[in-house]
């Protein structure tokens, strides 16, 4: 066994790579919850995103426009889900699960013509000064731009949560629909948008798995990112900096396996792909356990203007 | 619209009948994956499509993709032997069982199932020697390799894999003393993301040849964005990734035996056999060598290839020990199939355990 | 402008006729994406609908089938309705049933080869034990310490299929097997197999099973005290609780009640259908189950119905695929159809819909 040949810089700047879709997936997520939605579309999202951006990115060969339009087009995807729940009323559960069948089947069928081929990718971005500093050169400042815009949009969906009226609004609608209503506030309003932000992060996910990350367009390629992203969502307690924290944990812990493994450590692959999801849980019970920094209160439960 | 739809239902089923009249034999493919992946089940079609190039009218096929492993696939070939399939082809390990089940219920319909054990009256098997091309690209990367570390990216801790990996380290060290196998096993046949990840682990430790046991393109593009970095094909050519990372490929051809079997059943000499056919027989292909890879080099593994062709060369030829140092092959001394069929455990000189 | 206006009561008429518009309009659209595609929608949506029920061919195949394939769906949908009707959110009973499926199957293995009639018995009480006890996790959690059951139960999924893809490959794999990952085939096993009742009707003790937990499901929820508890805290939490309903004994039942259930369906699976375990043995009947038990609108008979038209869409796809050579993708995007429509025409049953002013 040689972990020396574990170079940490590498490895970091690789996990950053492999979480980046699930980070941009879950920070979607969260704020679809935080407005009291509970959307299991996401991998249905990403998919699409996935399939859009490749197809967009080959044809104009500019993969940047790939990214564009998967947000648009998850975005828009993800008003099936919005219309369903917010307008006709139906169970969030059910509609999320459905939208992820459809993603899946709707971008098999989009993708068949663009299988087999080979994508533009995006280049990382050469910083001057900040990537000539060595060890953090390579491992923070030698990336594309999508990773820095994914970090950026976690900034900005913090400031937005935290520090402005409209994420106020957000929240209020997610903790007690009836009350935020009362007030005024338009519920179904707020949560559409925030399933339509939801969608188009979702898809910026899925369109960085098969832009940047693999980079090709294959039939299922999410392969059940979608949920690891619902997982990060409550792993973070619904807190930006943590969702950013959380999927960074994740995605480091398939790498790192992957690593270890490389270095001929003989590691129980099994029980470690597990240990995200025990974490997940216990972060949720003792954050539930200690009141009222848990769940979103309206979290998937129906709304109905009853005046 | 009902009844509109009854009525153009029967005319419709007037026309498959039709159909399923003018050809003689009926071929159905039972994939497990998309035919689009490029890898497994991609040359299986191409293998399906290949036989209805050669028979023309006489022989109609029908394949269904994505189909699950387990109670699922004893309803798809169920449904095909109902339909009339004369001749089935089960093209994952998974489908074994349910295989033989099917089987027994349809005596007249003769069953092909890849890369298993079990067969009966109605049921052959049939697989390919990878490790026969395993050979040639663990030459190639013993050759190639600067680093000395070849990366190898293994599926399940399978004997058909573990029998890749032995194959391909014993013909790098034969070439390269210093040569070094790192091994990551990722638990699943076709996961993109977790392959480029797998790639990148492994590109990242210095890994400068990287062999894969996976199903994707993605370890190749890992490659071919790491630069300086050498891949083979796996299952399929793979030829996007052409001259590099690419320099080589296992080609599974199936092709030929497919052809071959349906000319059996059309001509009433089918018998259950096990096939276990290697570079010979053409079930094995290697893909074109890139100029990425230097002349020797490249007559080298073509010279190995047609020894191996030929039946003068055997990749496991003693002296070969356990990785625990014992004897396993005598100087001289091939393997034979029951060992090679059930291989679980390393060649001296790989580190690390084959996981149990 | 149109207007909702919730309906005091559901509308009995609705609740009846939006499945059958909702499968009217599925077959409309479903046509337009067939005819996209570049085949005959009429001749594809009746391989889909009528042809699993009424081909000569296929018929007699293909309709026993529905019940295997409806059987677990039914089952585990049973099991979810009682939990949904409370306000009790099981979204993990695809993790129930893999436990169910490998109690079950472990017991049996750990008996191989002997034969005795009491095996099959002991193995449905491991199976509904392995998914009650898994279901007891997310019930323990969120009555003891308030952690939300949807998100702890789909968390306890994926922990389930790491312990399968364990099992498979260490504990119970077939010592004959070559190396692959795999259990031994329980139908090979007499004591442990779950056969079919009568031969060729496709009634195995599953789907026996799945139509005693209608019936009994339907009697408890109209004529036994823990329906009405269940049906209060759902409509009404704050009722239930004057009228002394136990929250915590509600979770409990609900989670319980569900796991085992999922548990019993993943145990009839791997000893009958499946027979074997593998690291793929789920193929997502948990998750589906959720969708049943919405469709059939968490009534009993409602379920049975939405469990059997589910399964025959998986089966009608598959000869749809197999006839016509339709891409698998294009049925996963038609049942996705079926039921956006079927949740879209719930509104009526639920809804008023006024055209106005505000």
């Amino acid at each position: 066994m040689d972990f020396s040949s574990i170079n940490p810089a590498l490895l970091i700047a690789s996990l950053m790579v492999s979480a980046t879709p699930i980070l941009l997936a879950a920070i979607g997520e969260a704020v679809v919850e935080k407005s009291g939605v509970l959307n299991l579309g996401v991998e249905g999202m990403m998919i699409v995103g996935a399939v859009v951006g490749f197809i967009i990115a080959v044809n104009t060969d500019a993969p940047l426009l790939g990214f564009i339009c998967a947000a648009i087009v998850s975005g828009i995807f993800s008003m099936i889900f919005g219309i369903l729940t917010q307008y006709l009323k139906s169970n969030q559960v059910a509609t999320g699960l459905g939208l992820t069948l459809v993603g899946l089947g709707l971008s098999a069928l989009l993708g068949r013509p663009y299988e087999g081929m080979k994508s533009p990718t995006l280049k990382a971005l050469d910083i001057p000064f900040l990537g000539d500093i060595p060890v953090l050169g390579k491992m923070l400042f030698s990336h594309d731009l999508m990773i820095y815009f994914s970090v950026f949009i976690v900034a900005m969906v913090w400031w937005f949560l935290k520090f402005t009226h409209a994420g106020m609004v957000l929240r209020a609608v997610g903790e007690n629909h009836d009350a935020a209503h009362a007030l005024g506030y338009k519920v179904v309003r707020v949560r559409m948008l925030a399933i339509m932000f939801g969608g188009a992060t979702s898809g910026l996910g899925g369109a960085y798995i098969s832009l940047a990350r693999v980079p090709q367009w294959t039939e299922g390629m999410t392969a059940g990112a979608g949920w690891i992203a619902l997982a990060i969502v409550v792993f973070a307690s619904w807190r930006p900096w943590r969702v950013l924290f959380g999927a960074y944990i994740f995605g480091g812990v398939t790498v790192l396996q992957l690593n270890l493994q490389a270095a001929g450590a003989s590691i129980p692959v099994e029980y470690l792909s597990m240990s995200p999801y025990l974490i997940t849980i216990v972060v949720l019970v003792i954050i539930s356990s200690r009141g009222n920094q848990g769940a979103p209160a309206s979290l998937g439960r129906p709304f109905h203007a009853s005046s | 619209m009902y009844i509109k739809s009854v009525i153009a239902g029967a005319i419709a089923s007037v026309g498959i009948a039709a159909a399923a009249l003018a050809a003689d034999v009926k071929v159905g493919f039972v994939y497990v994956g998309p035919v689009g992946d490029y890898g497994w089940t991609y040359e299986h079609d191409q293998g399906r499509l290949a036989v209805e190039k050669h028979f023309g009218d006489k022989v109609e096929t029908v394949y269904q993709e994505l189909v699950p492993e387990g109670a699922d696939s004893e309803r798809v070939m169920t449904q095909m032997a109902l339909q009339g399939a004369d001749l089935i082809f089960t093209t994952s390990f998974g489908y074994m069982e349910p295989t033989i089940n099917v089987a027994e219920k349809f005596p007249n319909v003769k069953f092909e199932h890849a890369t298993g054990y079990m067969r009966a009256d109605n049921v052959s098997t049939y697989s390919a020697r990878f490790y026969e091309g395993r050979a040639i690209q663990g030459h190639i990367a013993g050759k190639m390799t600067k680093t000395n570390k070849v990366g190898y990216i293994g599926s399940f801790p399978i004997p058909e894999v573990v029998r890749g990996i032995n194959s391909a380290f014993i013909h790098a060290r034969k070439v390269n003393p210093d040569v070094e196998f790192n091994i990551v096993w990722i638990y699943t046949w076709f996961d993109p993301a977790k392959e480029a990840d797998a790639a990148t682990a492994l590109i990242e430790q210095g890994c400068d040849v990287v062999l894969q046991h996976t199903d994707s393109t993605a370890p190749q593009a890992a490659a071919e964005k790491a630069g300086g970095v050498i891949t083979f094909g796996q299952a399929s050519d793979m030829a996007m990734f052409k001259p590099t990372p690419r320099v080589s490929s296992i080609i599974d051809d199936w092709a030929p035996y497919y052809i071959a079997r349906t000319q059996a059943v059309l001509d009433g000499t089918w018998t259950s056999t096990d096939t276990w056919d290697g570079i010979g027989p053409g079930m094995v292909g290697i893909g074109e060598i890139t100029s990425a890879v230097p002349a020797d080099v490249k007559a080298e593994a073509l010279a190995m290839k047609d020894a191996i062709a030929s039946g003068d060369y055997h990749p496991f030829t003693g002296p070969i020990n356990k990785q625990d140092g014992s004897v396993w092959l005598a100087a001289g001394e091939t393997a034979d199939d029951g060992t090679l069929l059930g291989m679980n455990f390393y060649v001296e000189g790989i580190k690390g355990d084959v996981p149990q | 402008m149109l207007k909702l206006e919730k309906r005091l009561q559901q509308s009995k008429k609705w609740i009846y006729l939006s499945p059958f518009l909702a499968v009217v309009i599925t077959m409309i659209s479903g046509g337009i994406l067939f005819t996209i595609l570049g085949e005959n929608p009429f001749e594809a949506i009746r391989i889909i609908f009528w042809d699993p029920l009424f081909d000569p061919n296929f018929a007699s195949y293909s309709r026993p089938q529905l019940l295997v394939k409806a059987g677990p769906l039914i089952l585990i949908a049973i099991g979810l309705s009682f939990g949904f009707k409370a306000g009790v959110w099981n979204i993990g009973a695809e993790g129930q049933y893999i436990m169910g499926a490998i109690f079950g199957a472990g017991l049996a293995l750990a008996f191989y080869p002997m034969e005795s009639k009491l095996i099959f018995p002991l193995m449905i009480i491991a199976g509904a034990l392995g998914g009650f006890l898994w279901g007891m996790i997310p019930a323990f959690l969120k009555a003891k310490l308030n952690a939300n059951e949807i998100l702890v139960s789909l968390m306890l999924v994926y922990v389930a299929e790491s312990i399968l893809a364990s099992v498979s490959q260490g504990l119970l794999k077939n010592p004959d097997g070559y190396g692959f990952p795999g259990s031994r085939n329980l139908q090979k096993y007499e004591s442990a197999a779950n056969v079919e009742i009568i031969s060729n009707s496709g009634m195995h003790w599953g789907v026996l099973f799945a139509f005693i937990t209608v019936i009994f499901s339907y009697i408890v929820l109209t004529r036994h005290i823990q329906g009405f508890n269940i049906q209060l805290t759902g409509e009404a939490p704050r009722a239930a609780k004057f009228a002394g309903v136990n929250p915590t004994a509600n979770i409990v039942f609900c989670l319980g009640i569900s796991g085992a259930l999922a548990g019993l369906a993943g145990m009839f699976e791997v000893a009958g259908p499946s027979g074997q375990i593998t690291i793929e043995f789920n193929s997502g009947y948990g998750f589906t189950a959720i969708i049943v038990a919405f469709l059939g609108r968490l009534h009993p008979v409602g379920i049975l119905l939405s469990g059997l038209l589910i399964a025959l869409t998986y089966i009608g796809g598959e000869l749809a695929q197999l006839m016509l050579g339709l891409p698998g993708a294009s049925i996963q995007l038609f049942q996705g159809m079926l039921l956006f429509f079927l949740l879209a025409t719930d509104l009526f049953a639920n809804y008023r819909v006024k055209i106005g002013t505000n």
